[in-house]
Formats: structure tokens, sequence, C-alpha cells
């Protein structure tokens, strides 16, 4: 049997809100399935399983806000004898009444001794409310009305995230950051005038939903780079660097009205132009209006800020543990430079990256630039 | 089509990138990456769906006609006049 945990998705993660079961007992689980959802200062993220086999019990309930590591569910392994049939979830009780008055519909798996009504459960998870705080109306059961009667949700944007959650989570990672890691920053400015007209070139072959955008070969290039120089890419665990071999790039991804989050991009090393380009659509689209999988919180090696067009030169970033470097880059502006000895007008952006000094030092962040700068003069091999 | 009907299409068009955006006032002469925060996936979202829209080319050295409510009804107009 393999206990399913509430996971921590991130350094700044100190609980959950389970939102609702995707798999019920006796369901066949395969690695990668998702299992649950579960509402998170990020928005809902979808859980996915890393082990196969049945799931045998849940022990939580749709509804309730549990802390990182809380027992969810009993999974058991291929082979495995099932254990005595447990019942699941507690069922819902009606309320029990002389002359019961008509009964309302009552979500199947309400949070523990609270009666609550589907429509009232899902407004209360989308809203950020926590169920053991509603008070039930005369019959035991929380519907909308008393919904309405609770303090007003904390404030919210469209794509379900609360804002001041998300500052939460933000300011709790960058201060465990700050705490923790001793940052060095290294920056070079990099012509990029080679890419910027490659990419105008191959844009002007392409139909407007096919169109790269320049964030795109800047991610391949960092990645490849980081695979050239190794040092950067991977975790700070349990006292040491732990290096990955393939880059799952964390892309910053900034939400309207405030707060980011940097999803990982993986196959960032091995992906085609295009390839990327489809998955940073989507995970744009998810981080600010569906749902992110639990794995793209988690599994990024490294982090990419990039400031984006019209916005600022340099970016000094902050690293995302336990991530031992974090890259920044800022809009790409055509400047005077200097090319074999004459002055001329280049299109340039400046790289900086932050590192871990308990990891790795300003040197290898030097190198890794030097090859980036290099990787990113011949665009047509990327 | 007209400019208003044009001009319905490029808030439609909008809407669809940002449907956070339904209903608010856009100011015609003001470019979106300064009135809605957009970024540049969103103002190629914005790009790619006027080209499903209207089957038009709007190649990258247009974009610049691009970015304003006025300058997009007027680049628009011109290429498909009434």
């Amino acid at each position: 049997m393999t206990d399913f945990r509430m996971p921590s998705l991130g350094a700044d993660m100190e609980e959950g809100t389970l939102v609702e079961w995707l798999k019920q007992p006796g369901d066949q689980l395969h690695r990668g399935d998702i299992i649950a959802v579960v509402e998170t200062q990020k928005g809902a993220i979808e859980i996915e399983v890393f082990h196969d086999g049945v799931l045998e019990k849940t022990h939580a309930n749709p509804g309730t806000r549990l802390p990182v590591g809380t027992l969810l569910a009993t999974i058991r392994g291929e082979g495995e004898a099932p254990g005595p049939p447990l019942p699941s979830a507690a069922p819902a009780e009606l309320p029990r009444a002389p002359s019961p008055p008509p009964p309302r519909a009552i979500a199947p798996q309400p949070s523990a001794r609270r009666k609550i009504t589907p429509a009232a459960l899902r407004r209360a998870i989308g809203d950020g409310l926590d169920i053991a705080t509603l008070t039930p109306g005369p019959d035991g059961i929380i519907g909308l009305r008393e919904l309405a009667q609770a303090p007003a949700p904390p404030k919210r944007r469209t794509g379900g995230i609360n804002l001041d959650e998300m500052r939460k989570a933000i300011a709790a990672a960058m201060a465990r950051s700050k705490r923790e890691i001793p940052h060095y920053y290294v920056s070079s400015t990099i012509d990029m005038t080679p890419m910027v007209d490659w990419l105008s070139a191959e844009n002007a072959r392409r139909p407007a939903p096919d169109r790269i955008l320049s964030a795109v070969p800047v991610i391949k290039a960092c990645a490849l780079a980081l695979r050239k120089v190794p040092g950067l890419n991977g975790h700070f665990i349990d006292g040491r660097y732990v290096a990955d071999d393939s880059v799952k790039m964390g892309v910053g991804i900034a939400l309207h009205g405030g707060g980011l989050i940097a999803p990982a991009l993986d196959g960032s090393d091995t992906m085609s132009l295009g390839d990327i380009m489809q998955r940073l659509s989507d995970l744009v689209a998810r981080v600010r209006g569906g749902r992110l999988r639990s794995s793209e919180l988690t599994d990024a090696t490294v982090t990419l800020s990039n400031l984006g067009d019209e916005s600022a030169d340099t970016v000094l970033p902050v690293i995302y543990p336990p991530q031992v470097a974090i890259i920044g880059v800022g809009q790409i502006v055509e400047r005077p430079w200097v090319v074999n000895g004459a002055l001329t007008a280049r299109k340039l952006a400046t790289f900086t990256v932050a590192g871990d000094h308990r990891a790795n030092d300003g040197r290898i962040a030097a190198r890794f630039l030097k090859v980036l700068g290099q990787v990113l003069q011949t665009p047509e091999a990327l | 089509m007209t400019p208003d009907q044009w001009s319905e299409l490029v808030k439609r068009t909008l809407y669809q990138v940002a449907p956070d955006l339904e209903g608010q006032p856009i100011q015609p002469m003001v470019r979106f990456n300064e009135q809605f925060e957009f970024d540049s996936m969103d103002f190629l979202s914005f790009i790619a769906g006027l080209h499903r829209a209207t089957g038009l080319e709007l190649p990258e050295k247009d974009y610049p006609r691009l970015t304003t409510l006025e300058s997009a009804v007027a680049y628009l107009t011109e290429k498909r006049p009434a």
C-alpha cells in the first residue's frame, strides 16, 4: 500500500483545499494520471499520481483545507492483495427530522461534519472560503443562502486565482530564498540582431497563428547553453547540489492584475521552436485561466525571467528554491555597439544569472553567458 | 465592412484574448499593451484571432498599425473597404 498525501507544490505551499476526486476507489491508476484537483494559492492544480496501482480508499473529503503531508488516499500497488473492505470517504447523511422538510440535495462528499449543497460547495471553493467557518441554515445544511451571509470573500480575478493569496505565496518563497540562498549576480549584454532578423524572416513565412515569439528562441538557447555548461541546472537538496540531465525551464508568466507563476516547460532543450511555442501558449493560457498540473509546479530545474518588450533593460531575479540559478533577460533594444572597431546600431539584450553560492560560482555563470552569446549568433541552428 | 463593423470585430477579438475586459471601456487611441497590460503573447493571440476572423495575412511589419483600436480599424478598413 502506498500513502498518497497532500503534495507540496513548491517552496511556498503549506496547505491546499481538496476540490474534487477525479478517481474513485477501485479505479486503476497509472503513473501521471490526474487523481484529484487541489485549490492552492496558485489556483486550482491537477494532482498527478506517481505509481501504478488501484485506488484503495480516499481519506479526505472535497471542500476541506488540509496541510501539506495530510493523508489523502491509499493506493494498492500492482499484485498486492486488496485490504479488508473499507468504507471510503464518509457518505453524506441526509438530515434526520421527524417530519422532514423537502431535503436539499447534498454534495456527495461533504466536508467532515458539514453538510453542504453541491452548488454551495463549488462556489465556496471558488471563492476560497473554508467550509469549516460557515454557519449552516436551520436544517443543518449550508446552501447558497448561508454562503451569501458569510464574510465577503477575498479579492479575486478572472481565472480563479486569489491575488492576495498569490502574493503571500510569492512572499513566502522569496523570503525563504533571500534567507537561505547566498545569491551572486553575473551579467552580460548580448547582440540579439541575428536572432531577431532570423526570426522576422521565419515569421514572415508563417501564418499568424503559427508565428513564434522571441521568448522562444531565448528559452531554447538558454536550455542548450545550460546543457553545455553544467552546474546551474538542478536542485539543492539536503545540503548539496543534484544536477538534472534534462532542462525543464521554469518560465515566469505574469498574471493580469499582478503576481506570477513559473511553470516548468519540459523538453526546453530538445523540442523544436514551434513545439516550444505551442507548449508556452498552452502554459500561459492555463496559468491565467485554467489548471496547471502538479508536475509543472514542481519539476523546473532552472527559471527564466523574461521582462519582455517595452519593459526595462535589466532584471536581477531571485532564485526559486530548491533551484540553484535563475536567468533574467530584459527588453531587446537597438543601441550603439562596436563591431570590428566600427560603431553600429545593434539590437541588444542584457542577460543576468543569479546563482546560489552554495552550489556554484560566478565563474560558471560567466561561462554560461559566453556560451549563450555564441548560441544566439546562429539562430538557424536552434 | 464599415469602420463601425470593424470596430465591433476588433473588440470581440480583444474579449476573446482577455475575457475579463468584456464590458470595460476601450480607449481608442491608447495602445492595448498600455491599457490592458497586454504582453507579447496576448498581442500575438489578438493578431491570430483577427487573422482567423478576416483571413487577412497581417504580417509582422504591419503590427505597429494594429496596436490601438483606432489604428486597427483604419488599417482593416483600408485592407477591406466597405
